[in-house]
Parts: C-alpha cells; sequence; structure tokens
C-alpha cells in the first residue's frame, strides 16, 4: 500500500517535471532544414535563463537576426544557415557542455559567444579543439586573446578566439581616468572574484593609483549573498568619493542600492557587466548619479547602428537587444562574411573550418557598430568606449572616448 | 563606532535566519527530517506576499498592504508546506531516514523550478527568471534612522521587531496552548502520544504549518529589506537558516533563534579580522569555523537539543 502511493508520487513529479521541461524547450527558434541545400549551423552559447538572461537572450535574437537576413539575401550561396543556441547558465561548467554539445555537431561552423569572460575561459579549449571558430561579443578579459601576461609579453591565446568588443586592460583605466577627471581622488574598489570583476578591479585599481588617485579599500562580496551591509559598514569607514565595482547587474544593483540605504552616498562605478536596464530598476530610485562604463559608442546614436535597431525591432523579438546585441550581430556577421570565402567551394563543414578561421581574421567591414576587424591577437580594432550616468531612471551617455 | 555598525548589520541578518530556522527546528523536533526544502517554503512566502500585491489593484503603497500581503504570504507558504508534508513526506514516514533527505533536496528543486517557469506566464506577473523588485511599503522601507552615528534601516527593523513578536508568539503557543504541549508530547514518544490520544498527523502538519508561517514573515522582510525576491533567494538562506538551527542545537526553538543571531553577528564582525584572513572574503569560512567549533566541543550546540534522544 505505502508502496504503492510512493509510486503514485513518484510518478506524478515526474510527469510534472516532464511537462515543465517540454514548455523550456518549445520555443526554440531554430527551424527544420530541407533536403536540396546544405545546412551551416551557427550556434550560441549565452546565459537563456537565469539572471544574467537580459543579456543573453539580446544576444542569442541579434544573431538569429544575422542568420535570417543572410538567408533572405542569399549571402552563403548553396547554404542555409541555421541558429543553435545553447544555454551556458553564465556557468563555465554548463558552457563547457554546451561547446561540447557544438563542437560534436560537424555541420557547426562558428560559435557566437560567451557572454561571461570566466565561461569563456572554459569554452575556448573544447572549440579550439574543434577547429570551431568563436566570436565573443562580451568577453572584456584581456587574458582571453593574449594569454596570462597579457601587459607584459602578449601571446595569442587561441587561433580562433576573436571578440567583437573591446577589453578590460581598455575599459578599467577609461572608468580611472573620467572619475580622476571629475574630481574624485579616493575610490573604494570591490569586486565578485569572479574573473571578469577580478580583472576589471586589477586595471582600474593600476590606472587610477598612476593618476594620482588613491584607492582607499579594498573589499570584495560573494555574488550569491544579497545582504552586503557588512561590506558596506566596512566601506563606509574609509569615507571614499566614490565605489567602483567589478561585477554583474544582479549584485550591482542591490549593492547600490544598499549603500544608499546605508548612508554611503557615492556614486557606484561598474564596467559593461553592469550597463543594463535591470541594473536600474534592481538599483531603484537611489541609483541617479551611478556609473558604468560600457564598449563602443551609445548604439541608438550610431548611425550604422540605426538599420540594425530598426531592423530588429521590425522583425518582433520579445526582449530587447540588450548591451550586447549590435556586438553580437557584428559577431555573427563576421562568421558570415568568412563563410562567403570559405564555403564558396567546399563540400562539407568540417573540411572548410580551417579556412573560416583564416578568413574571419582578415574580414572588414562597415557593422552595427563601426568597422569591425580583428588584430593579431583576434581583438577588435576598435577601441572606443562610453560612460554612461543613470539620470531620472535611464542610462545616459556621458562622455565616449578611446 | 563601526563595531555597533556592524553589529546592528549582523543582528538585523542574524534575526531573518532565525525566523527561518525555526521551521528547520520544529520540523526536526517532531519527525526528526531535516526539511531542506525549507528555504524554498521561504522564497514561496516572498512571492505569495508579491502576488497579493500584484492582485490588489491600484499599486498601493501603503502601510496597510502590510498585514494583506503578509496572510497571502503566509498562505502559500502554509498551503505550499502542507502539500509538500502531504505528498513527499508522509509517504516516507516509515522509510529509512535517507530517503526523506533525498526527497526534501527533490522537493526543493521541483519548487524553485516550479516558480521559475510558471510565476511569470501568470498574466499581470513579471518575468520570475530573474530578480523581480519588490514593492516599497511606506513606513517599514525609506530612509533609515540615524542614532548617533549607526545607521539603521527602517526594513532590518521591521524584521527585528517581527521576529521577537514571532518568539514570544511561538513561546506561549508551544508552553502554555494544548496544541503546543501536544507538539512537546510528539517530539518526546509520538507513540506514546498516539496512545495518549494525540493525533500525530494533525501535530506533524502544525509543525509544518508554524515553520513555514515564520519562513513567509521572513520571506516578506526579505523582500522589503533587500528590495527585490527571486526564485533562488531560499537556498542560501536555506542553508545559513539550518546552520543556524545546527549552531543553536537542532530541534530546540530557543536555540534557533540563538543560533541565528549568533550566525549573523559572526558574519558580520568577520570584517574587523586583520590582515588577509579578514575582510568580507571570509566571512563565510568564520562562520562556518564557528560552527565547526561548536560542534567539536559542545555537539548539542549553543543551547542544546531539548528532544529526548530517540536514535
Amino acid at each position: 500500500m505505502r508502496k504503492h502511493r510512493l509510486v503514485i508520487a513518484g510518478a506524478t513529479l515526474l510527469a510534472a517535471t516532464m511537462a515543465m521541461s517540454a514548455c523550456g524547450t518549445r520555443s526554440d527558434p531554430a527551424t527544420s532544414s530541407s533536403n536540396d541545400v546544405k545546412v551551416a549551423k551557427i550556434g550560441v552559447i549565452a546565459p537563456l535563463s537565469g539572471d544574467l538572461s537580459a543579456l543573453g537572450l539580446g544576444i542569442r535574437n541579434s544573431v538569429d537576426l544575422a542568420i535570417k537576413q543572410a538567408n533572405e539575401n542569399n549571402t552563403v550561396p548553396g547554404w542555409k544557415l541555421e541558429l543553435d543556441a545553447q544555454d551556458d547558465q553564465a556557468t563555465p561548467d554548463v558552457g563547457k557542455n554546451a561547446a561540447t554539445k557544438l563542437a560534436g555537431d560537424t555541420s557547426v561552423v562558428g560559435v557566437v559567444g560567451t557572454l561571461n569572460s570566466s565561461v569563456a575561459q572554459s569554452v575556448q579549449p573544447v572549440l579550439s579543439g574543434a577547429g570551431i571558430p568563436q566570436i565573443s561579443p562580451a568577453n572584456t578579459n584581456p587574458t582571453l586573446t593574449k594569454g596570462a601576461n597579457y601587459a607584459s609579453a602578449p601571446a595569442r591565446a587561441y587561433p580562433t578566439y576573436f571578440r567583437t568588443c573591446t577589453t578590460d586592460d581598455v575599459q578599467g583605466p577609461f572608468a580611472a581616468k573620467y572619475l580622476y577627471g571629475e574630481g574624485i581622488k579616493k575610490v573604494a574598489t570591490i569586486h565578485d572574484k569572479k574573473a571578469y570583476g577580478q580583472g576589471l578591479v586589477a586595471a582600474f585599481t593600476e590606472a587610477f593609483k598612476s593618476a594620482g588617485g588613491e584607492i582607499v579599500d579594498a573589499q570584495t562580496i560573494n555574488p550569491d549573498d544579497k545582504d552586503f551591509s557588512a561590506v558596506i559598514s566596512k566601506v563606509k569607514g574609509s569615507s571614499p568619493d566614490a565605489v567602483y565595482y567589478g561585477g554583474e547587474y544582479p549584485q550591482a544593483g542591490p549593492l547600490s542600492q544598499q549603500m544608499k540605504a546605508a548612508g554611503l552616498n557615492v556614486a557606484l562605478m561598474g564596467g559593461d557587466g553592469i550597463f543594463d536596464p535591470a541594473y536600474i530598476e534592481l538599483a531603484g530610485k537611489t541609483s541617479n548619479g551611478d556609473l558604468a562604463t560600457s564598449v563602443g559608442a551609445p548604439t541608438d546614436t550610431l548611425e550604422s547602428a540605426k538599420t540594425f535597431v530598426s531592423d530588429y525591432t521590425a522583425a518582433g523579438y520579445k526582449e530587447p537587444f540588450g548591451a550586447y546585441g549590435a556586438y553580437s550581430y557584428d559577431a555573427a556577421n563576421a562568421i558570415i562574411n568568412g563563410l562567403k570565402t570559405s564555403l564558396a567551394n567546399a563540400s562539407d563543414v568540417k573540411s572548410a573550418l580551417p579556412a573560416t578561421v583564416e578568413a574571419i581574421g582578415k574580414v572588414s567591414f562597415d557593422g552595427a557598430t563601426g568597422p569591425v576587424s580583428f588584430d593579431q591577437y583576434g581583438d577588435t580594432t576598435t577601441k572606443v568606449l562610453t560612460v554612461y550616468k543613470v539620470t531620472d531612471g535611464k542610462w545616459v551617455a556621458a562622455k565616449t572616448g578611446s | 563606532m563601526e563595531f555597533l555598525q556592524q553589529l546592528v548589520n549582523g543582528l538585523s541578518l542574524g534575526a531573518l535566519y532565525a525566523l527561518i530556522a525555526v521551521g528547520y527546528t520544529v520540523v526536526y523536533g517532531i519527525v526528526q527530517l531535516i526539511n531542506f526544502a525549507h528555504g524554498e517554503i521561504f522564497m514561496i512566502g516572498g512571492f505569495g506576499a508579491l502576488a497579493v500585491w500584484l492582485l490588489v489593484p491600484g499599486e498601493s503603497l501603503s502601510i496597510w498592504m502590510l498585514p494583506i500581503m503578509l496572510i497571502g504570504g503566509m498562505l502559500a507558504a502554509v498551503g505550499v508546506a502542507l502539500l509538500t508534508e502531504r505528498v513527499a513526506y508522509r509517504p516516507l514516514r516509515n522509510a529509512p531516514r535517507l530517503a526523506p533527505l533525498i526527497t526534501a533536496i527533490g522537493v526543493s528543486i521541483f519548487l524553485q523550478e516550479f516558480v521559475r517557469l510558471f510565476f511569470g506566464r501568470i498574466p499581470g506577473f513579471p518575468d520570475s527568471k530573474r530578480a523581480i523588485p519588490f514593492p516599497q511599503i511606506e513606513y517599514v522601507t525609506g530612509e533609515a534612522f540615524n542614532i548617533g552615528g549607526v545607521t539603521i534601516q527602517r526594513a532590518a527593523l521591521f524584521t527585528l521587531v517581527a521576529l521577537a513578536i514571532c518568539a514570544g508568539f511561538l513561546y506561549v503557543f508551544v508552553n502554555k496552548t494544548r496544541l503546543g504541549r501536544a507538539m512537546q508530547a510528539t517530539s518526546q514518544d509520538p507513540d506514546t502520544a498516539r496512545l495518549m490520544g494525540i493525533n500525530v498527523d494533525k501535530i506533524i502538519m502544525v509543525a509544518f504549518a508554524l515553520g513555514a508561517a515564520l519562513a513567509a514573515v521572513a520571506g516578506l522582510a526579505h523582500g522589503l529589506r533587500y528590495t527585490n525576491i527571486d526564485f533562488k533567494m531560499g537556498f542560501l538562506a536555506g542553508l545559513k537558516a539550518f546552520t543556524a538551527a545546527v549552531l543553536g542545537g537542532i530541534g530546540n526553538i530557543n536555540g534557533a533563534v540563538v543560533g541565528g543571531l549568533v550566525l549573523g553577528v559572526v558574519e558580520s564582525m568577520a570584517t574587523f579580522i586583520p590582515g588577509q584572513f579578514g575582510g568580507s572574503a571570509w566571512k563565510d569560512v568564520w562562520a562556518f569555523v564557528l560552527l565547526i567549533l561548536v560542534l567539536v566541543f559542545r555537539p548539542q550546540g549553543l543551547l542544546g537539543a531539548r528532544v529526548v534522544d530517540r536514535a
């Protein structure tokens, strides 16, 4: 009797779980292929669920848009391009599994992703081992392209890895120069102990000190925490003029809110990881005056981005393109541009991979974010950054430079 | 001055742990089950309160919404807790100890995913896959009090007051009412209690409901204090509250309250440890060092498990 009931309970749970997972996969945008044209897949590895999904879904949609346009215009004759989007949940392990899955698919020509530098570290070796080109729209950690000694002895880490955004060794100093120029001499730093946050704070600290500023306190937080009051009280004791945070908006928003609530009424500044409308939503009304640097010039003011923005709106995606939409669109188009030469006389995707990598390294075209091309390390040649300031509940561009 | 500030931070954080820890301890005291899904009950309390606020038209931030949200959160949390007890734990009551423990972990994952996938699908409700801003009710949120350089946030004060009221209520309930005494009897010896005419199934349900109601208070307090809630907020909070319950002596209600407050204060005070091992990065390390020390030198917890040992 008891066993019988257990079985019923177990079956109910199982059925419910299966029903749920079915709901989860139904909305996959990839469409089925037809027979006579050859299929090449462009993969996406990004957080499609979880806290950072606002950014990840924008990446997926923008790549989807680029692929649809390429198919419509028949950019790669004789080939039909398809999207294969994988969720990395912003976690290195999950990202590695996603990369392994894509690497095992012989029709994958390239991958756009990841969002997080920490995930990229575990995805790079897998895709590189399979010879699949990877273009990240959002990884800003300098070691991904130039290796561990990026400042003293840069050496290309993976020949298959490229990125369309600029790096933290440019972004951190840019923020430092901006703050120092605004008359802020004492800054406390906080980071979340992840590759991105730590690297950003290190680059900022070095540049701010050499500009003549003082780092009055350096703290860290645990990204799973909700309560930052202990850290804030500690930082408040050193009375900084601003707080520089290395990390992403799910923690930065509440951190800013709790800072102001605890009476530490100075601006919080962060990198591209906090530049998202969700940051303001989480940080609330007191976030006015908070600052963020982000890669490139503001998307909505760029002449080149206008077509992208209007096409994206016309396509009717549910989620906004986010901070990296235009970079993902350019990354996907860089792959497609490479395919134009590499797939022209190729019989299958696998044998054309080395040619694809080589072709991507040589691309040069005008993308949504401006001219797109890569240097000898796989970094973008465009190193433009913008400082944004929260003004009346919106990110407003304050200064663009390089 | 910073010492006092960190004490206040620690106490208000600890009050949240304590409210959740009571649920672990009450259930453990009666059925010897570590209900790892209790952190999710706390999360559902927060989402229940938010749902009620969303359902009442007008987006009112009046203080009168607070009791309505509290009742909504409690109904949701208690309902889910009773449902899990009935569906997941009762069929396993005579199974080996490990079976309900694993089940509890399964229930925890199920509840998280359920909220993540389905809360946002209700028309008019925000997407639950990411953090949702929580309504900032007047008087209990807003500008902090400043007493001699020590900042006390209103929501932190609300948590402390809520803990005091709940602890007082619990004391009266367990020691002065028939139901409370029946709980004590069941915790000491369920078989004899049953012979004395106590409905043990009912008492177990009361234990789950009691824990869930307090967790709902914590869920509401969390929303007010940290201004947003998300589907996975119960995981770490539940883990910390479980630690607090063990620290105070699992099975002992007073112990859960003391354990929660001590854990909160230790986490905050860890910022004073100088040098490499100090600062906020090491706060969890020091909290768990304390737990290990207590378990080594006083395995029954700070106040000691009051339950008669039946193992």
